[in-house]
C-alpha cells in the first residue's frame, strides 16, 4: 500500500517536471517563432539615410529567446570583469545588490524582532505603538528616497535605509503576533517552574514563536529583493538595478530580459534560504 | 605681538587694529621706498597673520583679497575697521569666502599650481552628448595629462546629479547651465553656492515629434501636446518654453511640459506617454535611428550658439582645493577646445560609446557629432555646427537664464542679475586658463544675443522680461 502511494507520487513529480518542460519548450518556441527578425534582404545596397537608421526591420521587436541565450552565455561565462565604475560583469552588479539587501535587512531585523517582542508581550506597548506602525507601514518604500537623500546625504546609505524600511514591517508584525499567539498553558507552565521572566522569553515564547518570525523574515527579504532593484533604478552607480536601467538607457531589450531572469533567480534562491533555515525552527504540536 | 597700526608691507584686511592705509608716519618698507599715502595695501588672512608674503603666488592672493575687501567697504577703512571689530576678522573672511569664491578666484589666476591636493576624484556626468568633454578626458587621458586620477560616474537623471553634488558625492559635475544659478538661489533645492567656470557645449539639442506627427510642422497645431524635457532648470525647458510661446501657445496652458531623464525620452515616446521632447542628444537622433521620431528643428535655430550643459563644482570644494580645481578646469578646458575640433570628433565618437560611457551605437554618436545626420524625414542633413564645445562661460548667457528662470515663476522677487551671473560664471578663471593652454578668449565678459530674431540686451534685463507677453511675473 504504501508502496503505491510512494510510486504515484514519484510518478506525480515526474508528471509535473515533463508538463513544466512541455510547457517551457512551447512557450519558447512561440516566441522564437513570432519574433525571429526576418532575414536581411542580402545583396541590396542600403541607401546612406538607410544605414543611418538602425536595421532593416520597420518596427523594432522584441528580441527572441535565442538572442537572450546568447546574451546570457556572454554574460555568465565572465560574470566579474569590471571595466571601469559605469560597466562592471553581471555577477559584481547582483553583488552590489545583495550587499545592499543584506545589510539593509539584517539592520531591521535586529530592530523588528526585540521591538516585535515586546508588543507582542506587552498590550501596553502594542496599543501605544500600533497607530505609528499603522501609518508608517502601507508608505511605498521609494518614497522614503528623496528624504532620506537629503537627510543622510549619501546615495548608498540611503539605498540600504529604503531597505531597512521596507523590510522592517513584516518582520515586526510577525513577531509581534507569533509572541502574543504563544499558548497561555505553556507560560503558565515556564511560571510553575519558576522561571524569570527573562528565561522565559528566551526558552518557551522564542521558540514557539520561532515558526511565525522566521515567516515574516521570509516575506520581508522577497520584499527587500523587489525594493532594490527600483532603488537602484533611481539612485544609479552599481547594481543590477542599475545594469536594468543602463540598458534600457541603451533601449537593449535583450539585456533587460536577461537580468529580469537573474533578478528571478537570485530572488528564489534568497526565498529558498530562508526556507531552508525555517526548517530547524518548525515544530508539531 | 603685533602693533596698533602696524603694518610692515601688506596688512591684514580682516583684522581690526590694522589700518590698510599708509598713513605720513608709516615705516613699512613700502612706505620708506615710495611717497607716502599714495598705496593702499594689506594681509593675508585671518588664519595666517604672517608678516610680507614671501611669494609671488601669496602675493598675488593678497592682492586679490585686498581689492575684494576694499571692494566691500567702499574704500572706507573706518568702516572696515568697525566691522571687523564687531564680528571678528575670521567671521568676516569665512562669511566673505562663503559668498565670494576667494581661492577659486585666485587659483586661476595663478601660472603656476601648487602641488595638488587631492588626486583621486570623483565627476558625475549624466550619459549625454553635452557631456562629451567630461567624459572622452577620461578615455583620452586629459585628465591623467593635469595629474589626476579622475572616475567619471554614470548618474541617472539631474536632480539624482544634484543631489549628489551637494551631499559631496562628487567632487564636481557635469550640469545643466541653469543649475549652478539655480542651487546658489536656492531654487528647487537647499541654497549653496555653486561655480561654474566653463560651459560645455553650445547648441546640440532639437524638438523631437513622434512619427504620428509628421504633418504637424507648425507649432499653432501643437494644442494639448505634452512635451518631455529633461529638468525644471534647464535649457531645454527655457527653449522650449521661449519658442512655443513666440508662436503664441502659452507653455503652462496651451501644452504640457513633464520632466522626464534623457535616458527614458525615447522609451517615452515610444510608449506614446509624450508626443515629443526637447532633450540633449543622442537621444534626438536614438529617435530617430529606432523609426520613432523625427527632428523638427535643431535648438541653433532658435538661438545659434545658446548654452547648454556645463562644468561646475561647489564653490567649497575650489575654495579647499585650490590646485585640485585648478587642474581640473585646465584638464576640462583643454577637452572642451579638442572637442570643438570638427577633425576630432568620429575619434571621440568611438570612445565615448561603450558600455562604460554613454552605452550606445556609435552611428547615432556619430552623427550626433559630425553634424552629417538622417533626419527622420528621409533626408540627410550636413550641419557641421549641429553641436559645438565652447568653454567660455559668458556672463551674459547666465542673464539669460536669470530672465527667463524669472519670465517663468522660477524665482521671484528683484534679482541682482550681473552680480550673481559673475559670482556663478566664472569668465574670469576660463579666461586665464584659455589663455595659459593658448587658446583664444574673449577679451568682455558679456554681449548681446539674438534669439528667433529678437534681441536680447543683457543690460536690460527687466525691460527683456516685460517685452513678453507670455509669462508668469
Amino acid at each position: 500500500m504504501s508502496r503505491d502511494a510512494t510510486a504515484e507520487k514519484l510518478s506525480l513529480n515526474v508528471r509535473a517536471a515533463l508538463l513544466a518542460i512541455v510547457l517551457l519548450v512551447v512557450g519558447l518556441g512561440v516566441w522564437e517563432g513570432v519574433n525571429h527578425s526576418p532575414l536581411m534582404g542580402g545583396n541590396e545596397t542600403l541607401s546612406e539615410y538607410e544605414q543611418l537608421l538602425a536595421g532593416a526591420d520597420e518596427r523594432a521587436s522584441v528580441p527572441p529567446p535565442s538572442e537572450i541565450a546568447a546574451k546570457a552565455w556572454k554574460e555568465l561565462s565572465n560574470p566579474f570583469y569590471d571595466a571601469g565604475p559605469n560597466d562592471k560583469g553581471i555577477g559584481i552588479q547582483l553583488g552590489y545588490s545583495l550587499y545592499r539587501v543584506l545589510s539593509g535587512y539584517l539592520m531591521a531585523a535586529l530592530v523588528a524582532i526585540p521591538i516585535g517582542f515586546l508588543i507582542g508581550m506587552s498590550p501596553l506597548a502594542y496599543k501605544a505603538l500600533n497607530p505609528f506602525i499603522q501609518v508608517l507601514r502601507p508608505i511605498s518604500p521609494l518614497a522614503w528616497m528623496p528624504l532620506a537623500l537629503f537627510i543622510i546625504r549619501d546615495s548608498e546609505a540611503s539605498a540600504i535605509f529604503v531597505i531597512f524600511i521596507c523590510s522592517i514591517w513584516p518582520m515586526l508584525l510577525n513577531t509581534a503576533f507569533g509572541v502574543a499567539g504563544v499558548r497561555n498553558d505553556w507560560v503558565n507552565v515556564a511560571r510553575t517552574h519558576e522561571l524569570t521572566s527573562l528565561q522565559t522569553a528566551f526558552k518557551v515564547i522564542l521558540p514557539a514563536a520561532a515558526p511565525t518570525i522566521l515567516t515574516g523574515m521570509r516575506i520581508s527579504i522577497g520584499i527587500a529583493w523587489l525594493v532594490i532593484v527600483a532603488a537602484e533604478m533611481l539612485v544609479g552607480g552599481t547594481g543590477i538595478g542599475y545594469y536594468v536601467w543602463n540598458e534600457w538607457n541603451n533601449l537593449d531589450l535583450t539585456s533587460v530580459i536577461f537580468s529580469i531572469l537573474m533578478i528571478g533567480v537570485v530572488g528564489m534562491l534568497l526565498d529558498m534560504a530562508l526556507a531552508y533555515i525555517a526548517r530547524f525552527v518548525t515544530y508539531a504540536e | 605681538m603685533q602693533k596698533n597700526n602696524d603694518h610692515s608691507g601688506l596688512g591684514n584686511p580682516f583684522d581690526h587694529r590694522q589700518s590698510l592705509i599708509h598713513g605720513r608716519q608709516c615705516d613699512c618698507q613700502q612706505c620708506l621706498s615710495d611717497p607716502p599715502g599714495v598705496t593702499l595695501a594689506k594681509r593675508a588672512p585671518a588664519a595666517s597673520v604672517s608678516a610680507t608674503p614671501d611669494n609671488a603666488d601669496e602675493m598675488m592672493d593678497r592682492v586679490v583679497e585686498s581689492a575684494l575687501v576694499r571692494g566691500m567697504f567702499g574704500h572706507s577703512d573706518m568702516h572696515r575697521r568697525q566691522f571687523m571689530k564687531l564680528v571678528g576678522g575670521g567671521t568676516a573672511a569665512a562669511a566673505l569666502a562663503s559668498l565670494f569664491p576667494l581661492d577659486a578666484i585666485k587659483a586661476a589666476v595663478k601660472e603656476d599650481l601648487g602641488p595638488l591636493e587631492k588626486t583621486r576624484l570623483n565627476v558625475g556626468f549624466v550619459p549625454i552628448t553635452c557631456a562629451t568633454p567630461i567624459i572622452m578626458a577620461h578615455p583620452m587621458g586629459f585628465y591623467e595629462r593635469y595629474g589626476l586620477d579622475v572616475s567619471v560616474i554614470k548618474t541617472a537623471g539631474w536632480a539624482v546629479a544634484r543631489d549628489k553634488s551637494l551631499n559631496r558625492e562628487y567632487d564636481a559635475a557635469h550640469m545643466l547651465t541653469p543649475m549652478p544659478l539655480a542651487m546658489t538661489l536656492g531654487a528647487g533645492s537647499t541654497p549653496e553656492p555653486f561655480i561654474m567656470p566653463a560651459v560645455e557645449n553650445i547648441n546640440g539639442q532639437a524638438i523631437v515629434l513622434h512619427n504620428d506627427h509628421l504633418d504637424k510642422r507648425d507649432p499653432q497645431q501643437w494644442r494639448g501636446f505634452t512635451f518631455g524635457v529633461p529638468f525644471e532648470y534647464s535649457m531645454h525647458n527655457f527653449l522650449l518654453r521661449y519658442y512655443v510661446a513666440e508662436h503664441g501657445l502659452d507653455p503652462d496652458q496651451d501644452i504640457q511640459i513633464r520632466v522626464i531623464p534623457p535616458p527614458e525620452m525615447v522609451a517615452n515616446l515610444r510608449a506614446g506617454n509624450i508626443d515629443g521632447f526637447l532633450s540633449p542628444d543622442p537621444f534626438n537622433q536614438r529617435a530617430v535611428f529606432e523609426r520613432i521620431g523625427f527632428i523638427h528643428l535643431l535648438t541653433k535655430e532658435i538661438w545659434d550658439g545658446h548654452p547648454c550643459c556645463a562644468f561646475a563644482t561647489s564653490a567649497r570644494f575650489a575654495r579647499e582645493n585650490p590646485n585640485t580645481y585648478g587642474a581640473l578646469l585646465r584638464a576640462i578646458i583643454d577637452a572642451t577646445q579638442y572637442s570643438s575640433d570638427p577633425g576630432n570628433r568620429s575619434e571621440i565618437a568611438e570612445a565615448i560609446a561603450p558600455t562604460n560611457y554613454l552605452n550606445q551605437p556609435v552611428t547615432v554618436i556619430e552623427q550626433v557629432l559630425t553634424g552629417r545626420f538622417a533626419d527622420g524625414l528621409g533626408g540627410v542633413q550636413d550641419v557641421p555646427n549641429r553641436i559645438d564645445f565652447d568653454p567660455f562661460p559668458w556672463h551674459s548667457m547666465a542673464v539669460w537664464i536669470l530672465t527667463q528662470m524669472k519670465r517663468w515663476g522660477y524665482i521671484e522677487g528683484s534679482v541682482d542679475y550681473q552680480q550673481i551671473a559673475r559670482d556663478v560664471y566664472l569668465a574670469t578663471d576660463a579666461q586665464a586658463v584659455m589663455r595659459e593652454l593658448g587658446y583664444e578668449a574673449p577679451e568682455e565678459t558679456a554681449r548681446n544675443y539674438q534669439i528667433m530674431g529678437k534681441t536680447f540686451d543683457y543690460t536690460q534685463p527687466e525691460a527683456y522680461i516685460d517685452s513678453f507677453e507670455i509669462r508668469r511675473s
